[in-house]
Parts: C-alpha cells; structure tokens; sequence
C-alpha cells in the first residue's frame, strides 16, 4: 500500500509539472483529489488493513493528500499568476488619449469667497449668521440711528415693499445691508457676541460694471466690555491679508456712518498699481472695500445695552470686490449671468 | 465739493503740496476724489507786459513782439492777431514745456528761425498752456499782473475735489475745509473781519421779518442793499466760482454762489422792488398752493413745505429754490439779501417731493448752524456793495426764535484709551480738541468739558469727541490688536453645514452653482405654467420696482434656471447641469415674508461628459432620482417618492419626495410646454429640496449599527409580473420577509420575451442574520415565501 502511495505521488507531481491551463489542472485534481481518486481508493481500503497498518498507512495516505492539495494550490496560483503577467504583457494604451472624466461641477466664486469669510472669521470666534433678506424699517434704520430723513437713507436708496394689501402697515424693505441683521444679533444675544453676517442687499440702483441692484455683504459685530478700535484695526487687518496674502497693505481713515463713531473705511492697496495710482483706484492707490468703527452707544442702547458697560465695534464689507480684485474681474455682472464659460473658471 | 487751494490760502497757511494736503484730509474722514494741479508743469513761463510791437521784415501776418519781463526784454515772433500794445501776456523762455498748438503733443521750448529772423521765446496762447483748445489768441492777463512773476505762481492753482461726509456740513465751505486743514497740519484758521459803509436809513424801516413757523425756520436774517448796478463779476471770482465748478452769471447771484462757498451758508437774494408790502413772512405752505419757481416750473406745495412769503404771495420756497416773481434781474437796483436757517427735514422732504435739487438744498438737509447766518449775510453785502457799487441800509434784520447755546460734551480722557486702544496725554487731548476749535476745560482729574465751536453742531456725545481726538493724532497711530476677551459661545446653526453638504454633493456630480437675483417678472413667472394662467396668488411685490422683470420676489428658482440653461445651450453641446440654493419668499399676512431656504438643480442633454469613446445616452427621469438618492444618502436619509401632481412638470415623470411623513420636494422632468416657453427643446429635469424642512431631519443624531458577524446568502430572483405593478409594490413585499437585509433590482425588462402587458423584473435579495450562520435551507424557504406573496398579492410568476 505505502509503494501505491509512493506510485501515485511521484505520478501526481510529474503531470503537475506538464499542465499549462485551467482545465489540464480541474482533470489532475479530479483525477488525484476527487472522490474517485487512487487516493481515495486507497483511504477506502484502510478498513480492510490491520490496525498497525491502519495506523501507518492512514497517516501515510493523508500525509499525501495534505502534499497533493498544497502542490496543487501552488501549481493553480504559478499559472495563474504567469496568465496575468502574459495578459498584462500585452496590454497598452495611447497614454495621450483624454481620459474618462465624471462631470465636475464649479461653486460660484461668491460662494467660494463666502466661505472662505466664514472660515476666517470663525477661526476668529466668531458665529456665522443669517437674518431676512425683507427687512422691518426698524432694524435696517432706525436701530442703526439711521431716524427718516437722514441723509444717509439717500446714500442706500432702497427698494420698498408694496404693502397695499396687508392691514398691519410694518414698512418693510429689501435689506439694504447686512448691518440690520448685526442689530437683531446683539438685541438677542447676551454678550459676549461677536458674530458674522454673510448675505444678499438690496439697493435701488441701475446695472453697470460695478453695480448691480442685488450684491453680496458681510458684517460683524462684536460687544464685549474692553473692546477697543485697535482690537477692529487688527481683526480687519488679520482678514485682509489671510484673504490677500501677508503683504496687501491695508488703510484704515476716518469715515462717517450713522451707526459707528469713531467711523472707519477700510481700504487695500490697488494690486494693478501697487499704490502707485492707476485708473482702476482712480489715482489713488486704494481701493475701498467696506465701513467699520464703534458701535454708536444709540445702536447699543436700542439694543437694551449699556454703552457705559459695553463697547463694541462693527463692520461691513463687499463681497463682489473681493473676488474682482482677486481674479481681476471687470464687470460685477458676469456673477448674475450664469454663463458657464465665466463659472467654470472658478 | 471742489474747493481751491489759493482760496483756501486765503484763511490758512498751507506749506504742504496740494497731494499731501488731500492725504491728510482723506485720512481724517473727507475723501478726496481728485486733486487737479493747474500749472505744474508751466516751468520758465512769467508773466509779461508787450512794450514793442513791429512789423515781421518777410511776413505780413506775423510781427515782432518785445516782451518785458521786469529784468529783462526779449524780441520774439508772434503771429496772433490780439497783439495788443501795454497788455500782460504769458511769456515762455527757452526750455519752457508747452503744448503744440498744431499736434497736440508736449514740446520743449527751442530757440527758431521764422521766416528769417530768430525767434527765442513765445507769446503763448490758453491752448498752449493746456488751459484750453483756444490757439488762435494769446491769453491777455489782468493789468495788475506782476510782471517777471512766474505764472505758476500767478495763475497755478490745485482743485481739491472732496467727498464730504454727511456728518460735516461745515466741511461744504472753503473756511470749513481750512478750519479742517489748519487742525490737521497745526496751524490757525484767519478770517479777515468784515467791514462795509452803511447809510442813514434804517433796514427795519425798509423790511419787516416775521417766521410763523419757528419749528421749520429757526432764524432769519436779511440786508438791504440799494442802487446797485449788475454786472458782470471781476475775474478773480470768475476763476475761483469755476474751480469749484460753479458758473458764473452776473455780480449778484455770483456773490451769493461765491459766499455759500466760503462759508456754506446758502443765502438768496430778492429784487427788493418785487416785494409786495415791505414784509417777508415766514410760514408753512398751505395744501395746493402753487409757485412758479426760477427754472419757471410751476410748483405745487403742501403744508409740509415751507415758504417765504410777502405780504402778498409766496416768493421763494424756503432752502430749496427762489421764485419767478421776486427774481433779480438785470434791471434790479436794490437787493433783499436772505440768510436763514431751516429744518433738515423740511428741505429734504420739499425737495424731494418737488423734485429738485440745489446747492442750497444740498446744504440745509444736512444741517447748517444758525449761528452761520449773519456772519455770511454781512459778507455777502460787503461783497455786493463793493463790486455791485451798491448802499448797504443800516444794520440788518435777525429774527432768532431758535437761539440754542452749544451744549458741552463730558470727555473721560479714560474713555480715549479704552475705546481706541491707544494711550494718549490729557494734554494731547486737549491740543486735538483746541486745535478744532474746541473749547476745553479740565473739571476733575481726567474728565474735561468740551464745547465745540457753533459750526461743529455733529459734535454731541464723548464717542464724537473721541473720534476727533482719533483723527486728528490720526488713524495710523491706532495700533493692530486681536480680540484678547474669552471666546463667546456659539451654536451654530445646522442649516449652514446641511448647504454646505448639498453643495459638495451637487458639485460632485457635476452640477455648476449659479446665483440669480431674488426679483423676477411676473410674466417669467407665468411662463411656468403649461397653461400660462394668469398668476392669481401675487407674490410679495417692490413697491418700486427697477423694471418690470424686477418686480416681484421670487417664489421659485426655477424660472431663472430656465433662463440660464436655454442661455448656456447656444454654445454648451454636451450636458448642462445647474444649481443654486438661497432664499424663496413667501407671503405672509401683516408679517415679514416666509423666506425659506432652498435648493433648486436642473439638468439636461448627455449623460456622460463628452469623449472620444462615443457614449451619446441622455439624461433621463433615473438620472435625477439617483441625484436625488446620493444627496439624500450623504445625509443618511432614506427618502420615499411618491407619483406628484405638479403643473410645471411632466405628467407622468415626476415625484414628490418624502421622509417618513413629510415631503420635501420634487423631482421630475419639466412639462414640455414649460421647456419651449423658456426656448428648450430637449427634456430638462428638475430637483428642488426645501433644505428649511430637510435640516430637522438632517440633524438627526446617528447611532452606530455593528458591522455584520456572519456571511449573508444572495439569491436572485427574476419575475413575471403586470406592466402596471411598480417596483415599489414589489420591494416592499420583500422587505417586509425576516432575514431580507438587502432588496435590489438589477433588471427590468419588458419585450419580445416577455407576453404583451407584462414585464420582468429581476431583484437580487441579500438574507442575512445576525445571529448565526444561515442554512441554504433557511433562505430557501423564506425565498419560497416571498414567492408565495408576490404570486397572491401581485400576481407575480417566476421567470423560467
């Protein structure tokens, strides 16, 4: 029996060697693995044999089949791996050939830049806000000591909201700043707030290439007890040039607006002209992008807080500019238009 | 309000240039817009006088001038034909830069042989100087003309063109913006007094002043000016009226422009004869009452108006515009002059209910000092009774019902340094306040009584103060700090994440963000109906609107969508997909309208972006859906469809969207009729989410599920079913078995091998347990089960 078992293996290993496909390999394991294999056989006879040669040849026999199954495994793996390697050896490619793309949508670059405001202030501490597009009188006026007839209300011409069919008579208006939601913010908040109002404003104005009658602002507010106007120089700083880069310099004079006092513009160095003065900055070599200063203690107490107690500063800024003067954009309407030849570039 | 920096020389001394002064006052809260220098490159041009005029030995045409320059004469050829014996001219010397009257460029001065004779030098014309086109005549100077000066000095001036802040309505006027200059560069403002004869007769005997209403005109002031002669106005007021953009017309009304200059008081003058009854009233305008003012407009007023008033008619509407009747005219001899001060409001509302607008107007809203009156009111009539050769009466009227004494502002000099963050002396803060004309005193320690001078009528609360202080050491010196106070606490709130989420996912598979304005017409609107109804429900309307497809506010992106889609595929070939999410506004009685947030995509044409592998399928209802599904999959959300009856869209391919109960949204394909209304001829598809409802359902807390212990059993299972039964009917009923992990459909099929009227579909059913290992004779029979139902309930057979 141990002789057959010798017989059947070296039999086993030579054909191994010779097979070169699947199939000579499914016909070798149904011939020396199968249920009708010599081996097999030869387990089947084990009854028959005394319980020493049981004992010998059984472990023998399965000795052998342990072999036959390990040689097998190597033998299906080495072809296969020589039919990969022979397939790959013969495949190319035109590697100049355009690949496959899945569509790949853009987000608007107002949207890009909004976020990037957002992730700039929030790093800052602030929370990012939203509040009515349709705005009460109250909080985009008079909550800002912006009383009718102020001058000031001319400077925003604003659109009106038809009230001829409502009863209650609330003026209402298109927003013409996000500064109305900075007054519902701090008349909600307990301080210490500072939060940030990104959004749409309204203005009645004609199109042109830098205006429309729909744009996009941001503005801040903070209330806390020591807050100081270098505290807003150095918050407005801080986002110019992680918006522009370490070295746009950045200006801050003295400006009027109803709701701050001390009053600031902010304004960047032109990037055409380097301050040198061109026709972009009209010769100036800054170009303004936005209001700021100290909330006026009205504005506080309108909102129920103590200007004695708190101080707080406030600001707003343009968010069409930014992206203008960052791509160099032209016309602020190419935003509006949904061309995707402009929106892909961004 | 364009000022010149020779007339601001007169009551300041500035030794900076004009570009340096304009920083300065820039910085300290006027913006100059520009600053136009006249005679900065006039280098080698002096004034001359023409001492000799001889005829050209070859030319008839040209002549020989001799010019003196004081120092020295030169003989030059000149060709113009205003050569006038004993006149002052501009004489340029070699080297001198001028502009070629012929070509137009910049030429350097050198010396040239005309017809003969060698000419160094040239009489030069206005064009030549680059103050006007005029080449044909030289620029003859006024007789007083130093001679040898040069011109620059002369002539040359800088107009400083600034953008006066609202705040500052002393700022309107050449003594303001020196007051300004003078704060800013450390010197002191000086107004030289004013002094004119006066005859015998009393003005109160000539005029009476009564103001019936005080609440809108809280002082009045008036002169009397008599014998005057109009003319026109000597030329050093000429010029300075022009730099400040004003036009000049005749002595009278161009004093009064000149003084509403210099001291940004508007003043107005009557033809004191057209005054009916010697009395000037001033009071409210009564309903309807009407005036034809100067520009010969008849004007209608109400009783918000204010007018002034003879003892007859209305003659002027107050701050705003003068009238036609008591108008001075060529023929005037004597003047009424008008120094008042009116209401802001009560111009503002006049002016803008009438329509007009005026320098005075422009003036008076803004709010001027009553204390501003008389001195502008006697530096008017000593100009008119010097250059109009007119008697001034004695004395002048001042009806003051409004005196008000300036009310002093508490400064802690505390407050300076925490406000501005800067530490600034007690003694720094009282030069800056002085420096303005602030009056300081110390009451204890460090807090000081300001009283700012009559002009500075802005100046009411310590912030006002400390603004001052800030501008005048400058905002430069502010230095740069970050917030150093603890964190607040925030909440954010969800539905930003949620938008963003969207967005990414929109933009993976790509679909462009597009932003629309909020305001729409209501025939866009109209146009997404297939049957074009007339929109019965109006949305919130402007009151005044831009245009008419700017009138409404949207209830909907879609038909701005539609617009740039049609718009994008006149060059797009290939698929147009687009998205954007903001706002929609809905009605609401008596409140601010319901704004919701929402997202709204459509896409169209090619599946797959276009290549050389030639793959042409089109977007089609399924392609949508699984937008749909992958969105509402990044959020976790496993959302229903159910068969919607939306107008705009397709009858049969659309669905609303649902989350357990609650819909929240649409999808579908747009009805053809609403495509070609917006100029599309392919199908379009549409999927619109209100993220105000999605966002509770996004913010639901996850909780983690083990990953599967033991192997799962997949069975296939294709049917033959009813053409009309849905997949749904069919998942659902699996779904339903214990052990079904997983249903999904991999096949449907209807055709040639399957019977009329029927379909095949075919599911592969994941079984698993979580508890053991399955037997293939558990999942047989639940296999067998789920046949059984499908076979009852739809009727379902087994596809051989």
């Amino acid at each position: 029996m141990i002789n057959q078992l010798e017989e059947i293996k070296s039999r086993a290993q030579s054909e191994l060697e010779h097979i070169k496909d699947t199939i000579g390999l499914e016909t070798w394991r149904v011939r020396y693995l199968g249920k009708k294999s010599d081996l097999t056989q030869v387990l089947r006879g084990l009854a028959e044999l005394s319980i020493d040669e049981k004992k010998s040849v059984g472990m023998a026999a399965n000795q052998l089949k342990l072999l036959l199954e390990d040689i097998f495994k190597q033998r299906e793996k080495a072809l296969q791996e020589t039919r990969i390697l022979s397939t790959a050896a013969k495949e190319s490619v035109d590697i100049t050939l355009p690949g496959r793309r899945p569509p790949i949508g853009h987000l608007h670059p107002i949207t890009q830049t909004i976020e990037e405001i957002c992730d700039i202030f929030s790093s800052m501490g602030f929370q990012i806000m939203a509040g009515p597009e349709v705005e009460l009188e109250y909080f985009n006026f008079d909550a800002l000591n912006i009383s009718a007839g102020h001058p000031s209300r001319d400077n925003m011409s604003s659109s009106w909201i038809d009230q001829s069919d409502n009863t209650g008579k609330k003026s209402m208006l298109l927003r013409t700043h996000c500064t109305s939601n900075s007054a519902r913010a701090i008349a909600k908040l307990k301080p210490p707030v500072r939060v940030l109002t990104p959004g749409k404003v309204y203005r009645y104005e004609a199109s042109d290439a830098t205006h429309t009658s729909m744009f996009h602002q941001f503005d801040g507010i903070v209330v806390d007890k020591h807050v100081t106007m270098a505290d807003l120089k150095g918050t407005l700083y801080e986002f110019v040039q992680r918006f522009f880069g370490e070295n746009r310099k950045a200006r801050f004079r003295c400006d009027f607006f109803p709701f701050v006092e001390p009053g600031v513009e902010l304004a960047i160095e032109c990037a055409v002209c380097k301050g040198r003065g061109c026709s972009l900055c009209h010769n100036t070599g800054w170009i303004e992008v936005g209001g700021a200063g100290m909330t006026h203690p009205e504005v506080l107490r309108q909102a129920g807080l103590d200007p004695g107690e708190y101080q707080s500063f406030a600001f707003g800024i343009g968010i069409e500019r930014l992206p203008m003067l960052r791509y160099g954009i032209d016309d602020i309407r190419l935003f509006y238009g949904g061309d995707l030849r402009f929106l892909r570039q961004f | 309000m364009k000022v010149s920096v020779k007339w601001l020389k007169d009551y300041v001394d500035i030794s900076i240039s004009a570009v340096d002064l304009a920083n300065r006052l820039t910085m300290a809260g006027n913006e100059v817009a520009s600053v136009k220098v006249q005679g900065a490159n006039w280098g080698n041009v002096f004034v001359g006088k023409l001492v000799a005029i001889n005829p050209h030995p070859n030319a008839d045409r040209l002549r020989l001038a001799t010019v003196d320059l004081g120092q020295e004469q030169h003989a030059v050829v000149c060709g113009a034909p205003n050569l006038t014996l004993g006149d002052n001219i501009c004489f340029a010397t070699l080297g001198a830069e001028l502009l070629d009257g012929h070509t137009g460029q910049m030429i350097k001065l050198k010396p040239a042989k005309i017809r003969g004779v060698e000419s160094k030098g040239m009489v030069c014309s206005e064009m030549e100087l680059g103050l006007s086109k005029n080449h044909e005549e030289i620029l003859v100077l006024a007789a007083d003309a130093p001679l040898g000066m040069p011109l620059s000095e002369y002539m040359g001036d800088a107009v400083i063109d600034l953008e006066v802040t609202p705040n500052r309505p002393d700022c309107l006027s050449v003594i303001g913006i020196a007051r300004e200059t003078a704060a800013l560069t450390g010197q002191k403002v000086h107004v030289a007094s004013v002094n004119y004869a006066e005859n015998e007769s009393l003005v109160e005997k000539k005029i009476a002043v009564e103001i019936q209403s005080p609440d809108l005109c809280s002082r009045y002031s008036a002169s009397l000016i008599t014998g005057i002669k109009i003319k026109p106005s000597p030329k050093w007021m000429h010029d300075r009226l022009i730099a400040c953009g004003m036009r000049p017309i005749n002595n009278i009304v161009d004093i009064s422009n000149y003084v509403m200059l210099e001291y940004g008081q508007p003043l107005h003058t009557f033809d004191y004869d057209k005054i009916v009854g010697q009395k000037i009233i001033v009071r409210r305008a009564s309903e309807n009452e009407t005036i034809t003012s100067l520009d010969g407009v008849e004007r209608k007023l109400n009783s918000r108006m204010l007018v002034i008033c003879d003892a007859a008619r209305a003659v002027a509407i107050a701050g705003v515009m003068g009238g036609a009747n008591s108008e001075v005219t060529d023929q005037t001899v004597n003047i009424l002059l008008e120094a008042a001060s009116f209401k802001p409001a009560c111009i503002y509302i006049t002016g803008n209910t009438l329509g007009l607008s005026s320098e005075s107007r422009y003036r008076f809203e803004r709010g001027i000092s009553a204390e501003m009156t008389v001195p502008a009111l006697k530096r008017a009539t000593q100009l008119i009774v010097e250059l109009g050769e007119g008697l001034a009466a004695k004395g002048y009227i001042d009806v003051y019902p409004g005196k008000q004494a300036m009310k002093s502002v508490e400064l802690a000099c505390s407050r300076v340094k925490s406000m501005l963050g800067i530490e600034i002396s007690l003694d720094g803060i009282i030069a800056a306040l002085q420096g303005l004309g602030i009056e300081c005193q110390i009451v204890s320690g460090d807090k000081i009584k300001a009283v700012p001078p009559y002009w500075r009528s802005d100046i009411k609360i310590e912030a006002d103060l400390i603004e001052e202080v800030a501008r005048v050491i400058g905002y430069d010196m502010i230095p740069l700090t970050l917030l150093a106070e603890p964190l607040p606490h925030l909440t954010p709130d969800p539905i930003f994440d949620l938008i963003k989420n969207i967005r990414r996912g929109l933009t993976a598979n790509g679909f462009n963000e597009v932003l629309n304005f909020s305001l729409v017409g209501l025939d866009t609107l109209q146009k997404l109906d297939p049957d074009r109804a007339p929109i019965t429900d109006l949305p919130v309307r402007v009151a005044n609107p831009m245009t008419a497809d700017m009138e409404y506010l949207r209830t909907t992106f879609r038909a701005n969508l539609l617009n740039i889609y049609a718009a994008n595929r006149r060059f797009e070939t290939g698929s147009i997909r687009l998205f954007e999410t903001g706002k929609i506004y809905l009605k609401c009685k008596n409140d601010l309208p319901d704004e919701r947030e929402t997202f709204c995509a459509v896409m169209g044409g090619l599946r797959y972006t276009e290549s050389w592998q030639n793959n042409d399928q089109k977007l089609d209802f399924y392609d949508i859906k699984g937008i749909a599904e992958g969105l509402l999959q990044r959020l976790g959300l496993n959302p229903v469809f159910v068969k919607a009856q939306d107008k705009g869209l397709h009858a049969n391919k659309q669905a609303d969207i649902y989350l357990s109960k609650t819909r929240i949204g649409v999808l579908g394909e747009f009805h053809p009729k609403v495509a070609l209304a917006f100029d599309i001829f392919e199908p379009v598809y549409l999927l619109e989410i209100d993220l105000k409802t999605l966002v509770s359902f996004s913010t639901v807390e996850k909780n983690y599920k083990p990953v599967p212990k033991f192997p799962a059993i997949v069975r296939d299972m294709a049917l033959i079913i009813d053409a009309g039964i849905t997949h749904q009917q069919v998942q659902t009923i699996i779904r339903g078995f214990p052990l079904v992990e997983q249903v999904d459909i991999f096949d449907v099929y209807s055709g040639e091998q399957v019977m009329a009227g029927k379909k095949s579909l075919a599911y592969r059913i994941s079984f698993r347990s979580a508890e053991h290992t399955l037997t293939d004779e558990e999942v047989n029979q639940v296999f067998l089960d789920i046949l059984n139902r499908l076979t009852s309930e739809l009727g379902a057979v087994l596809r051989s």
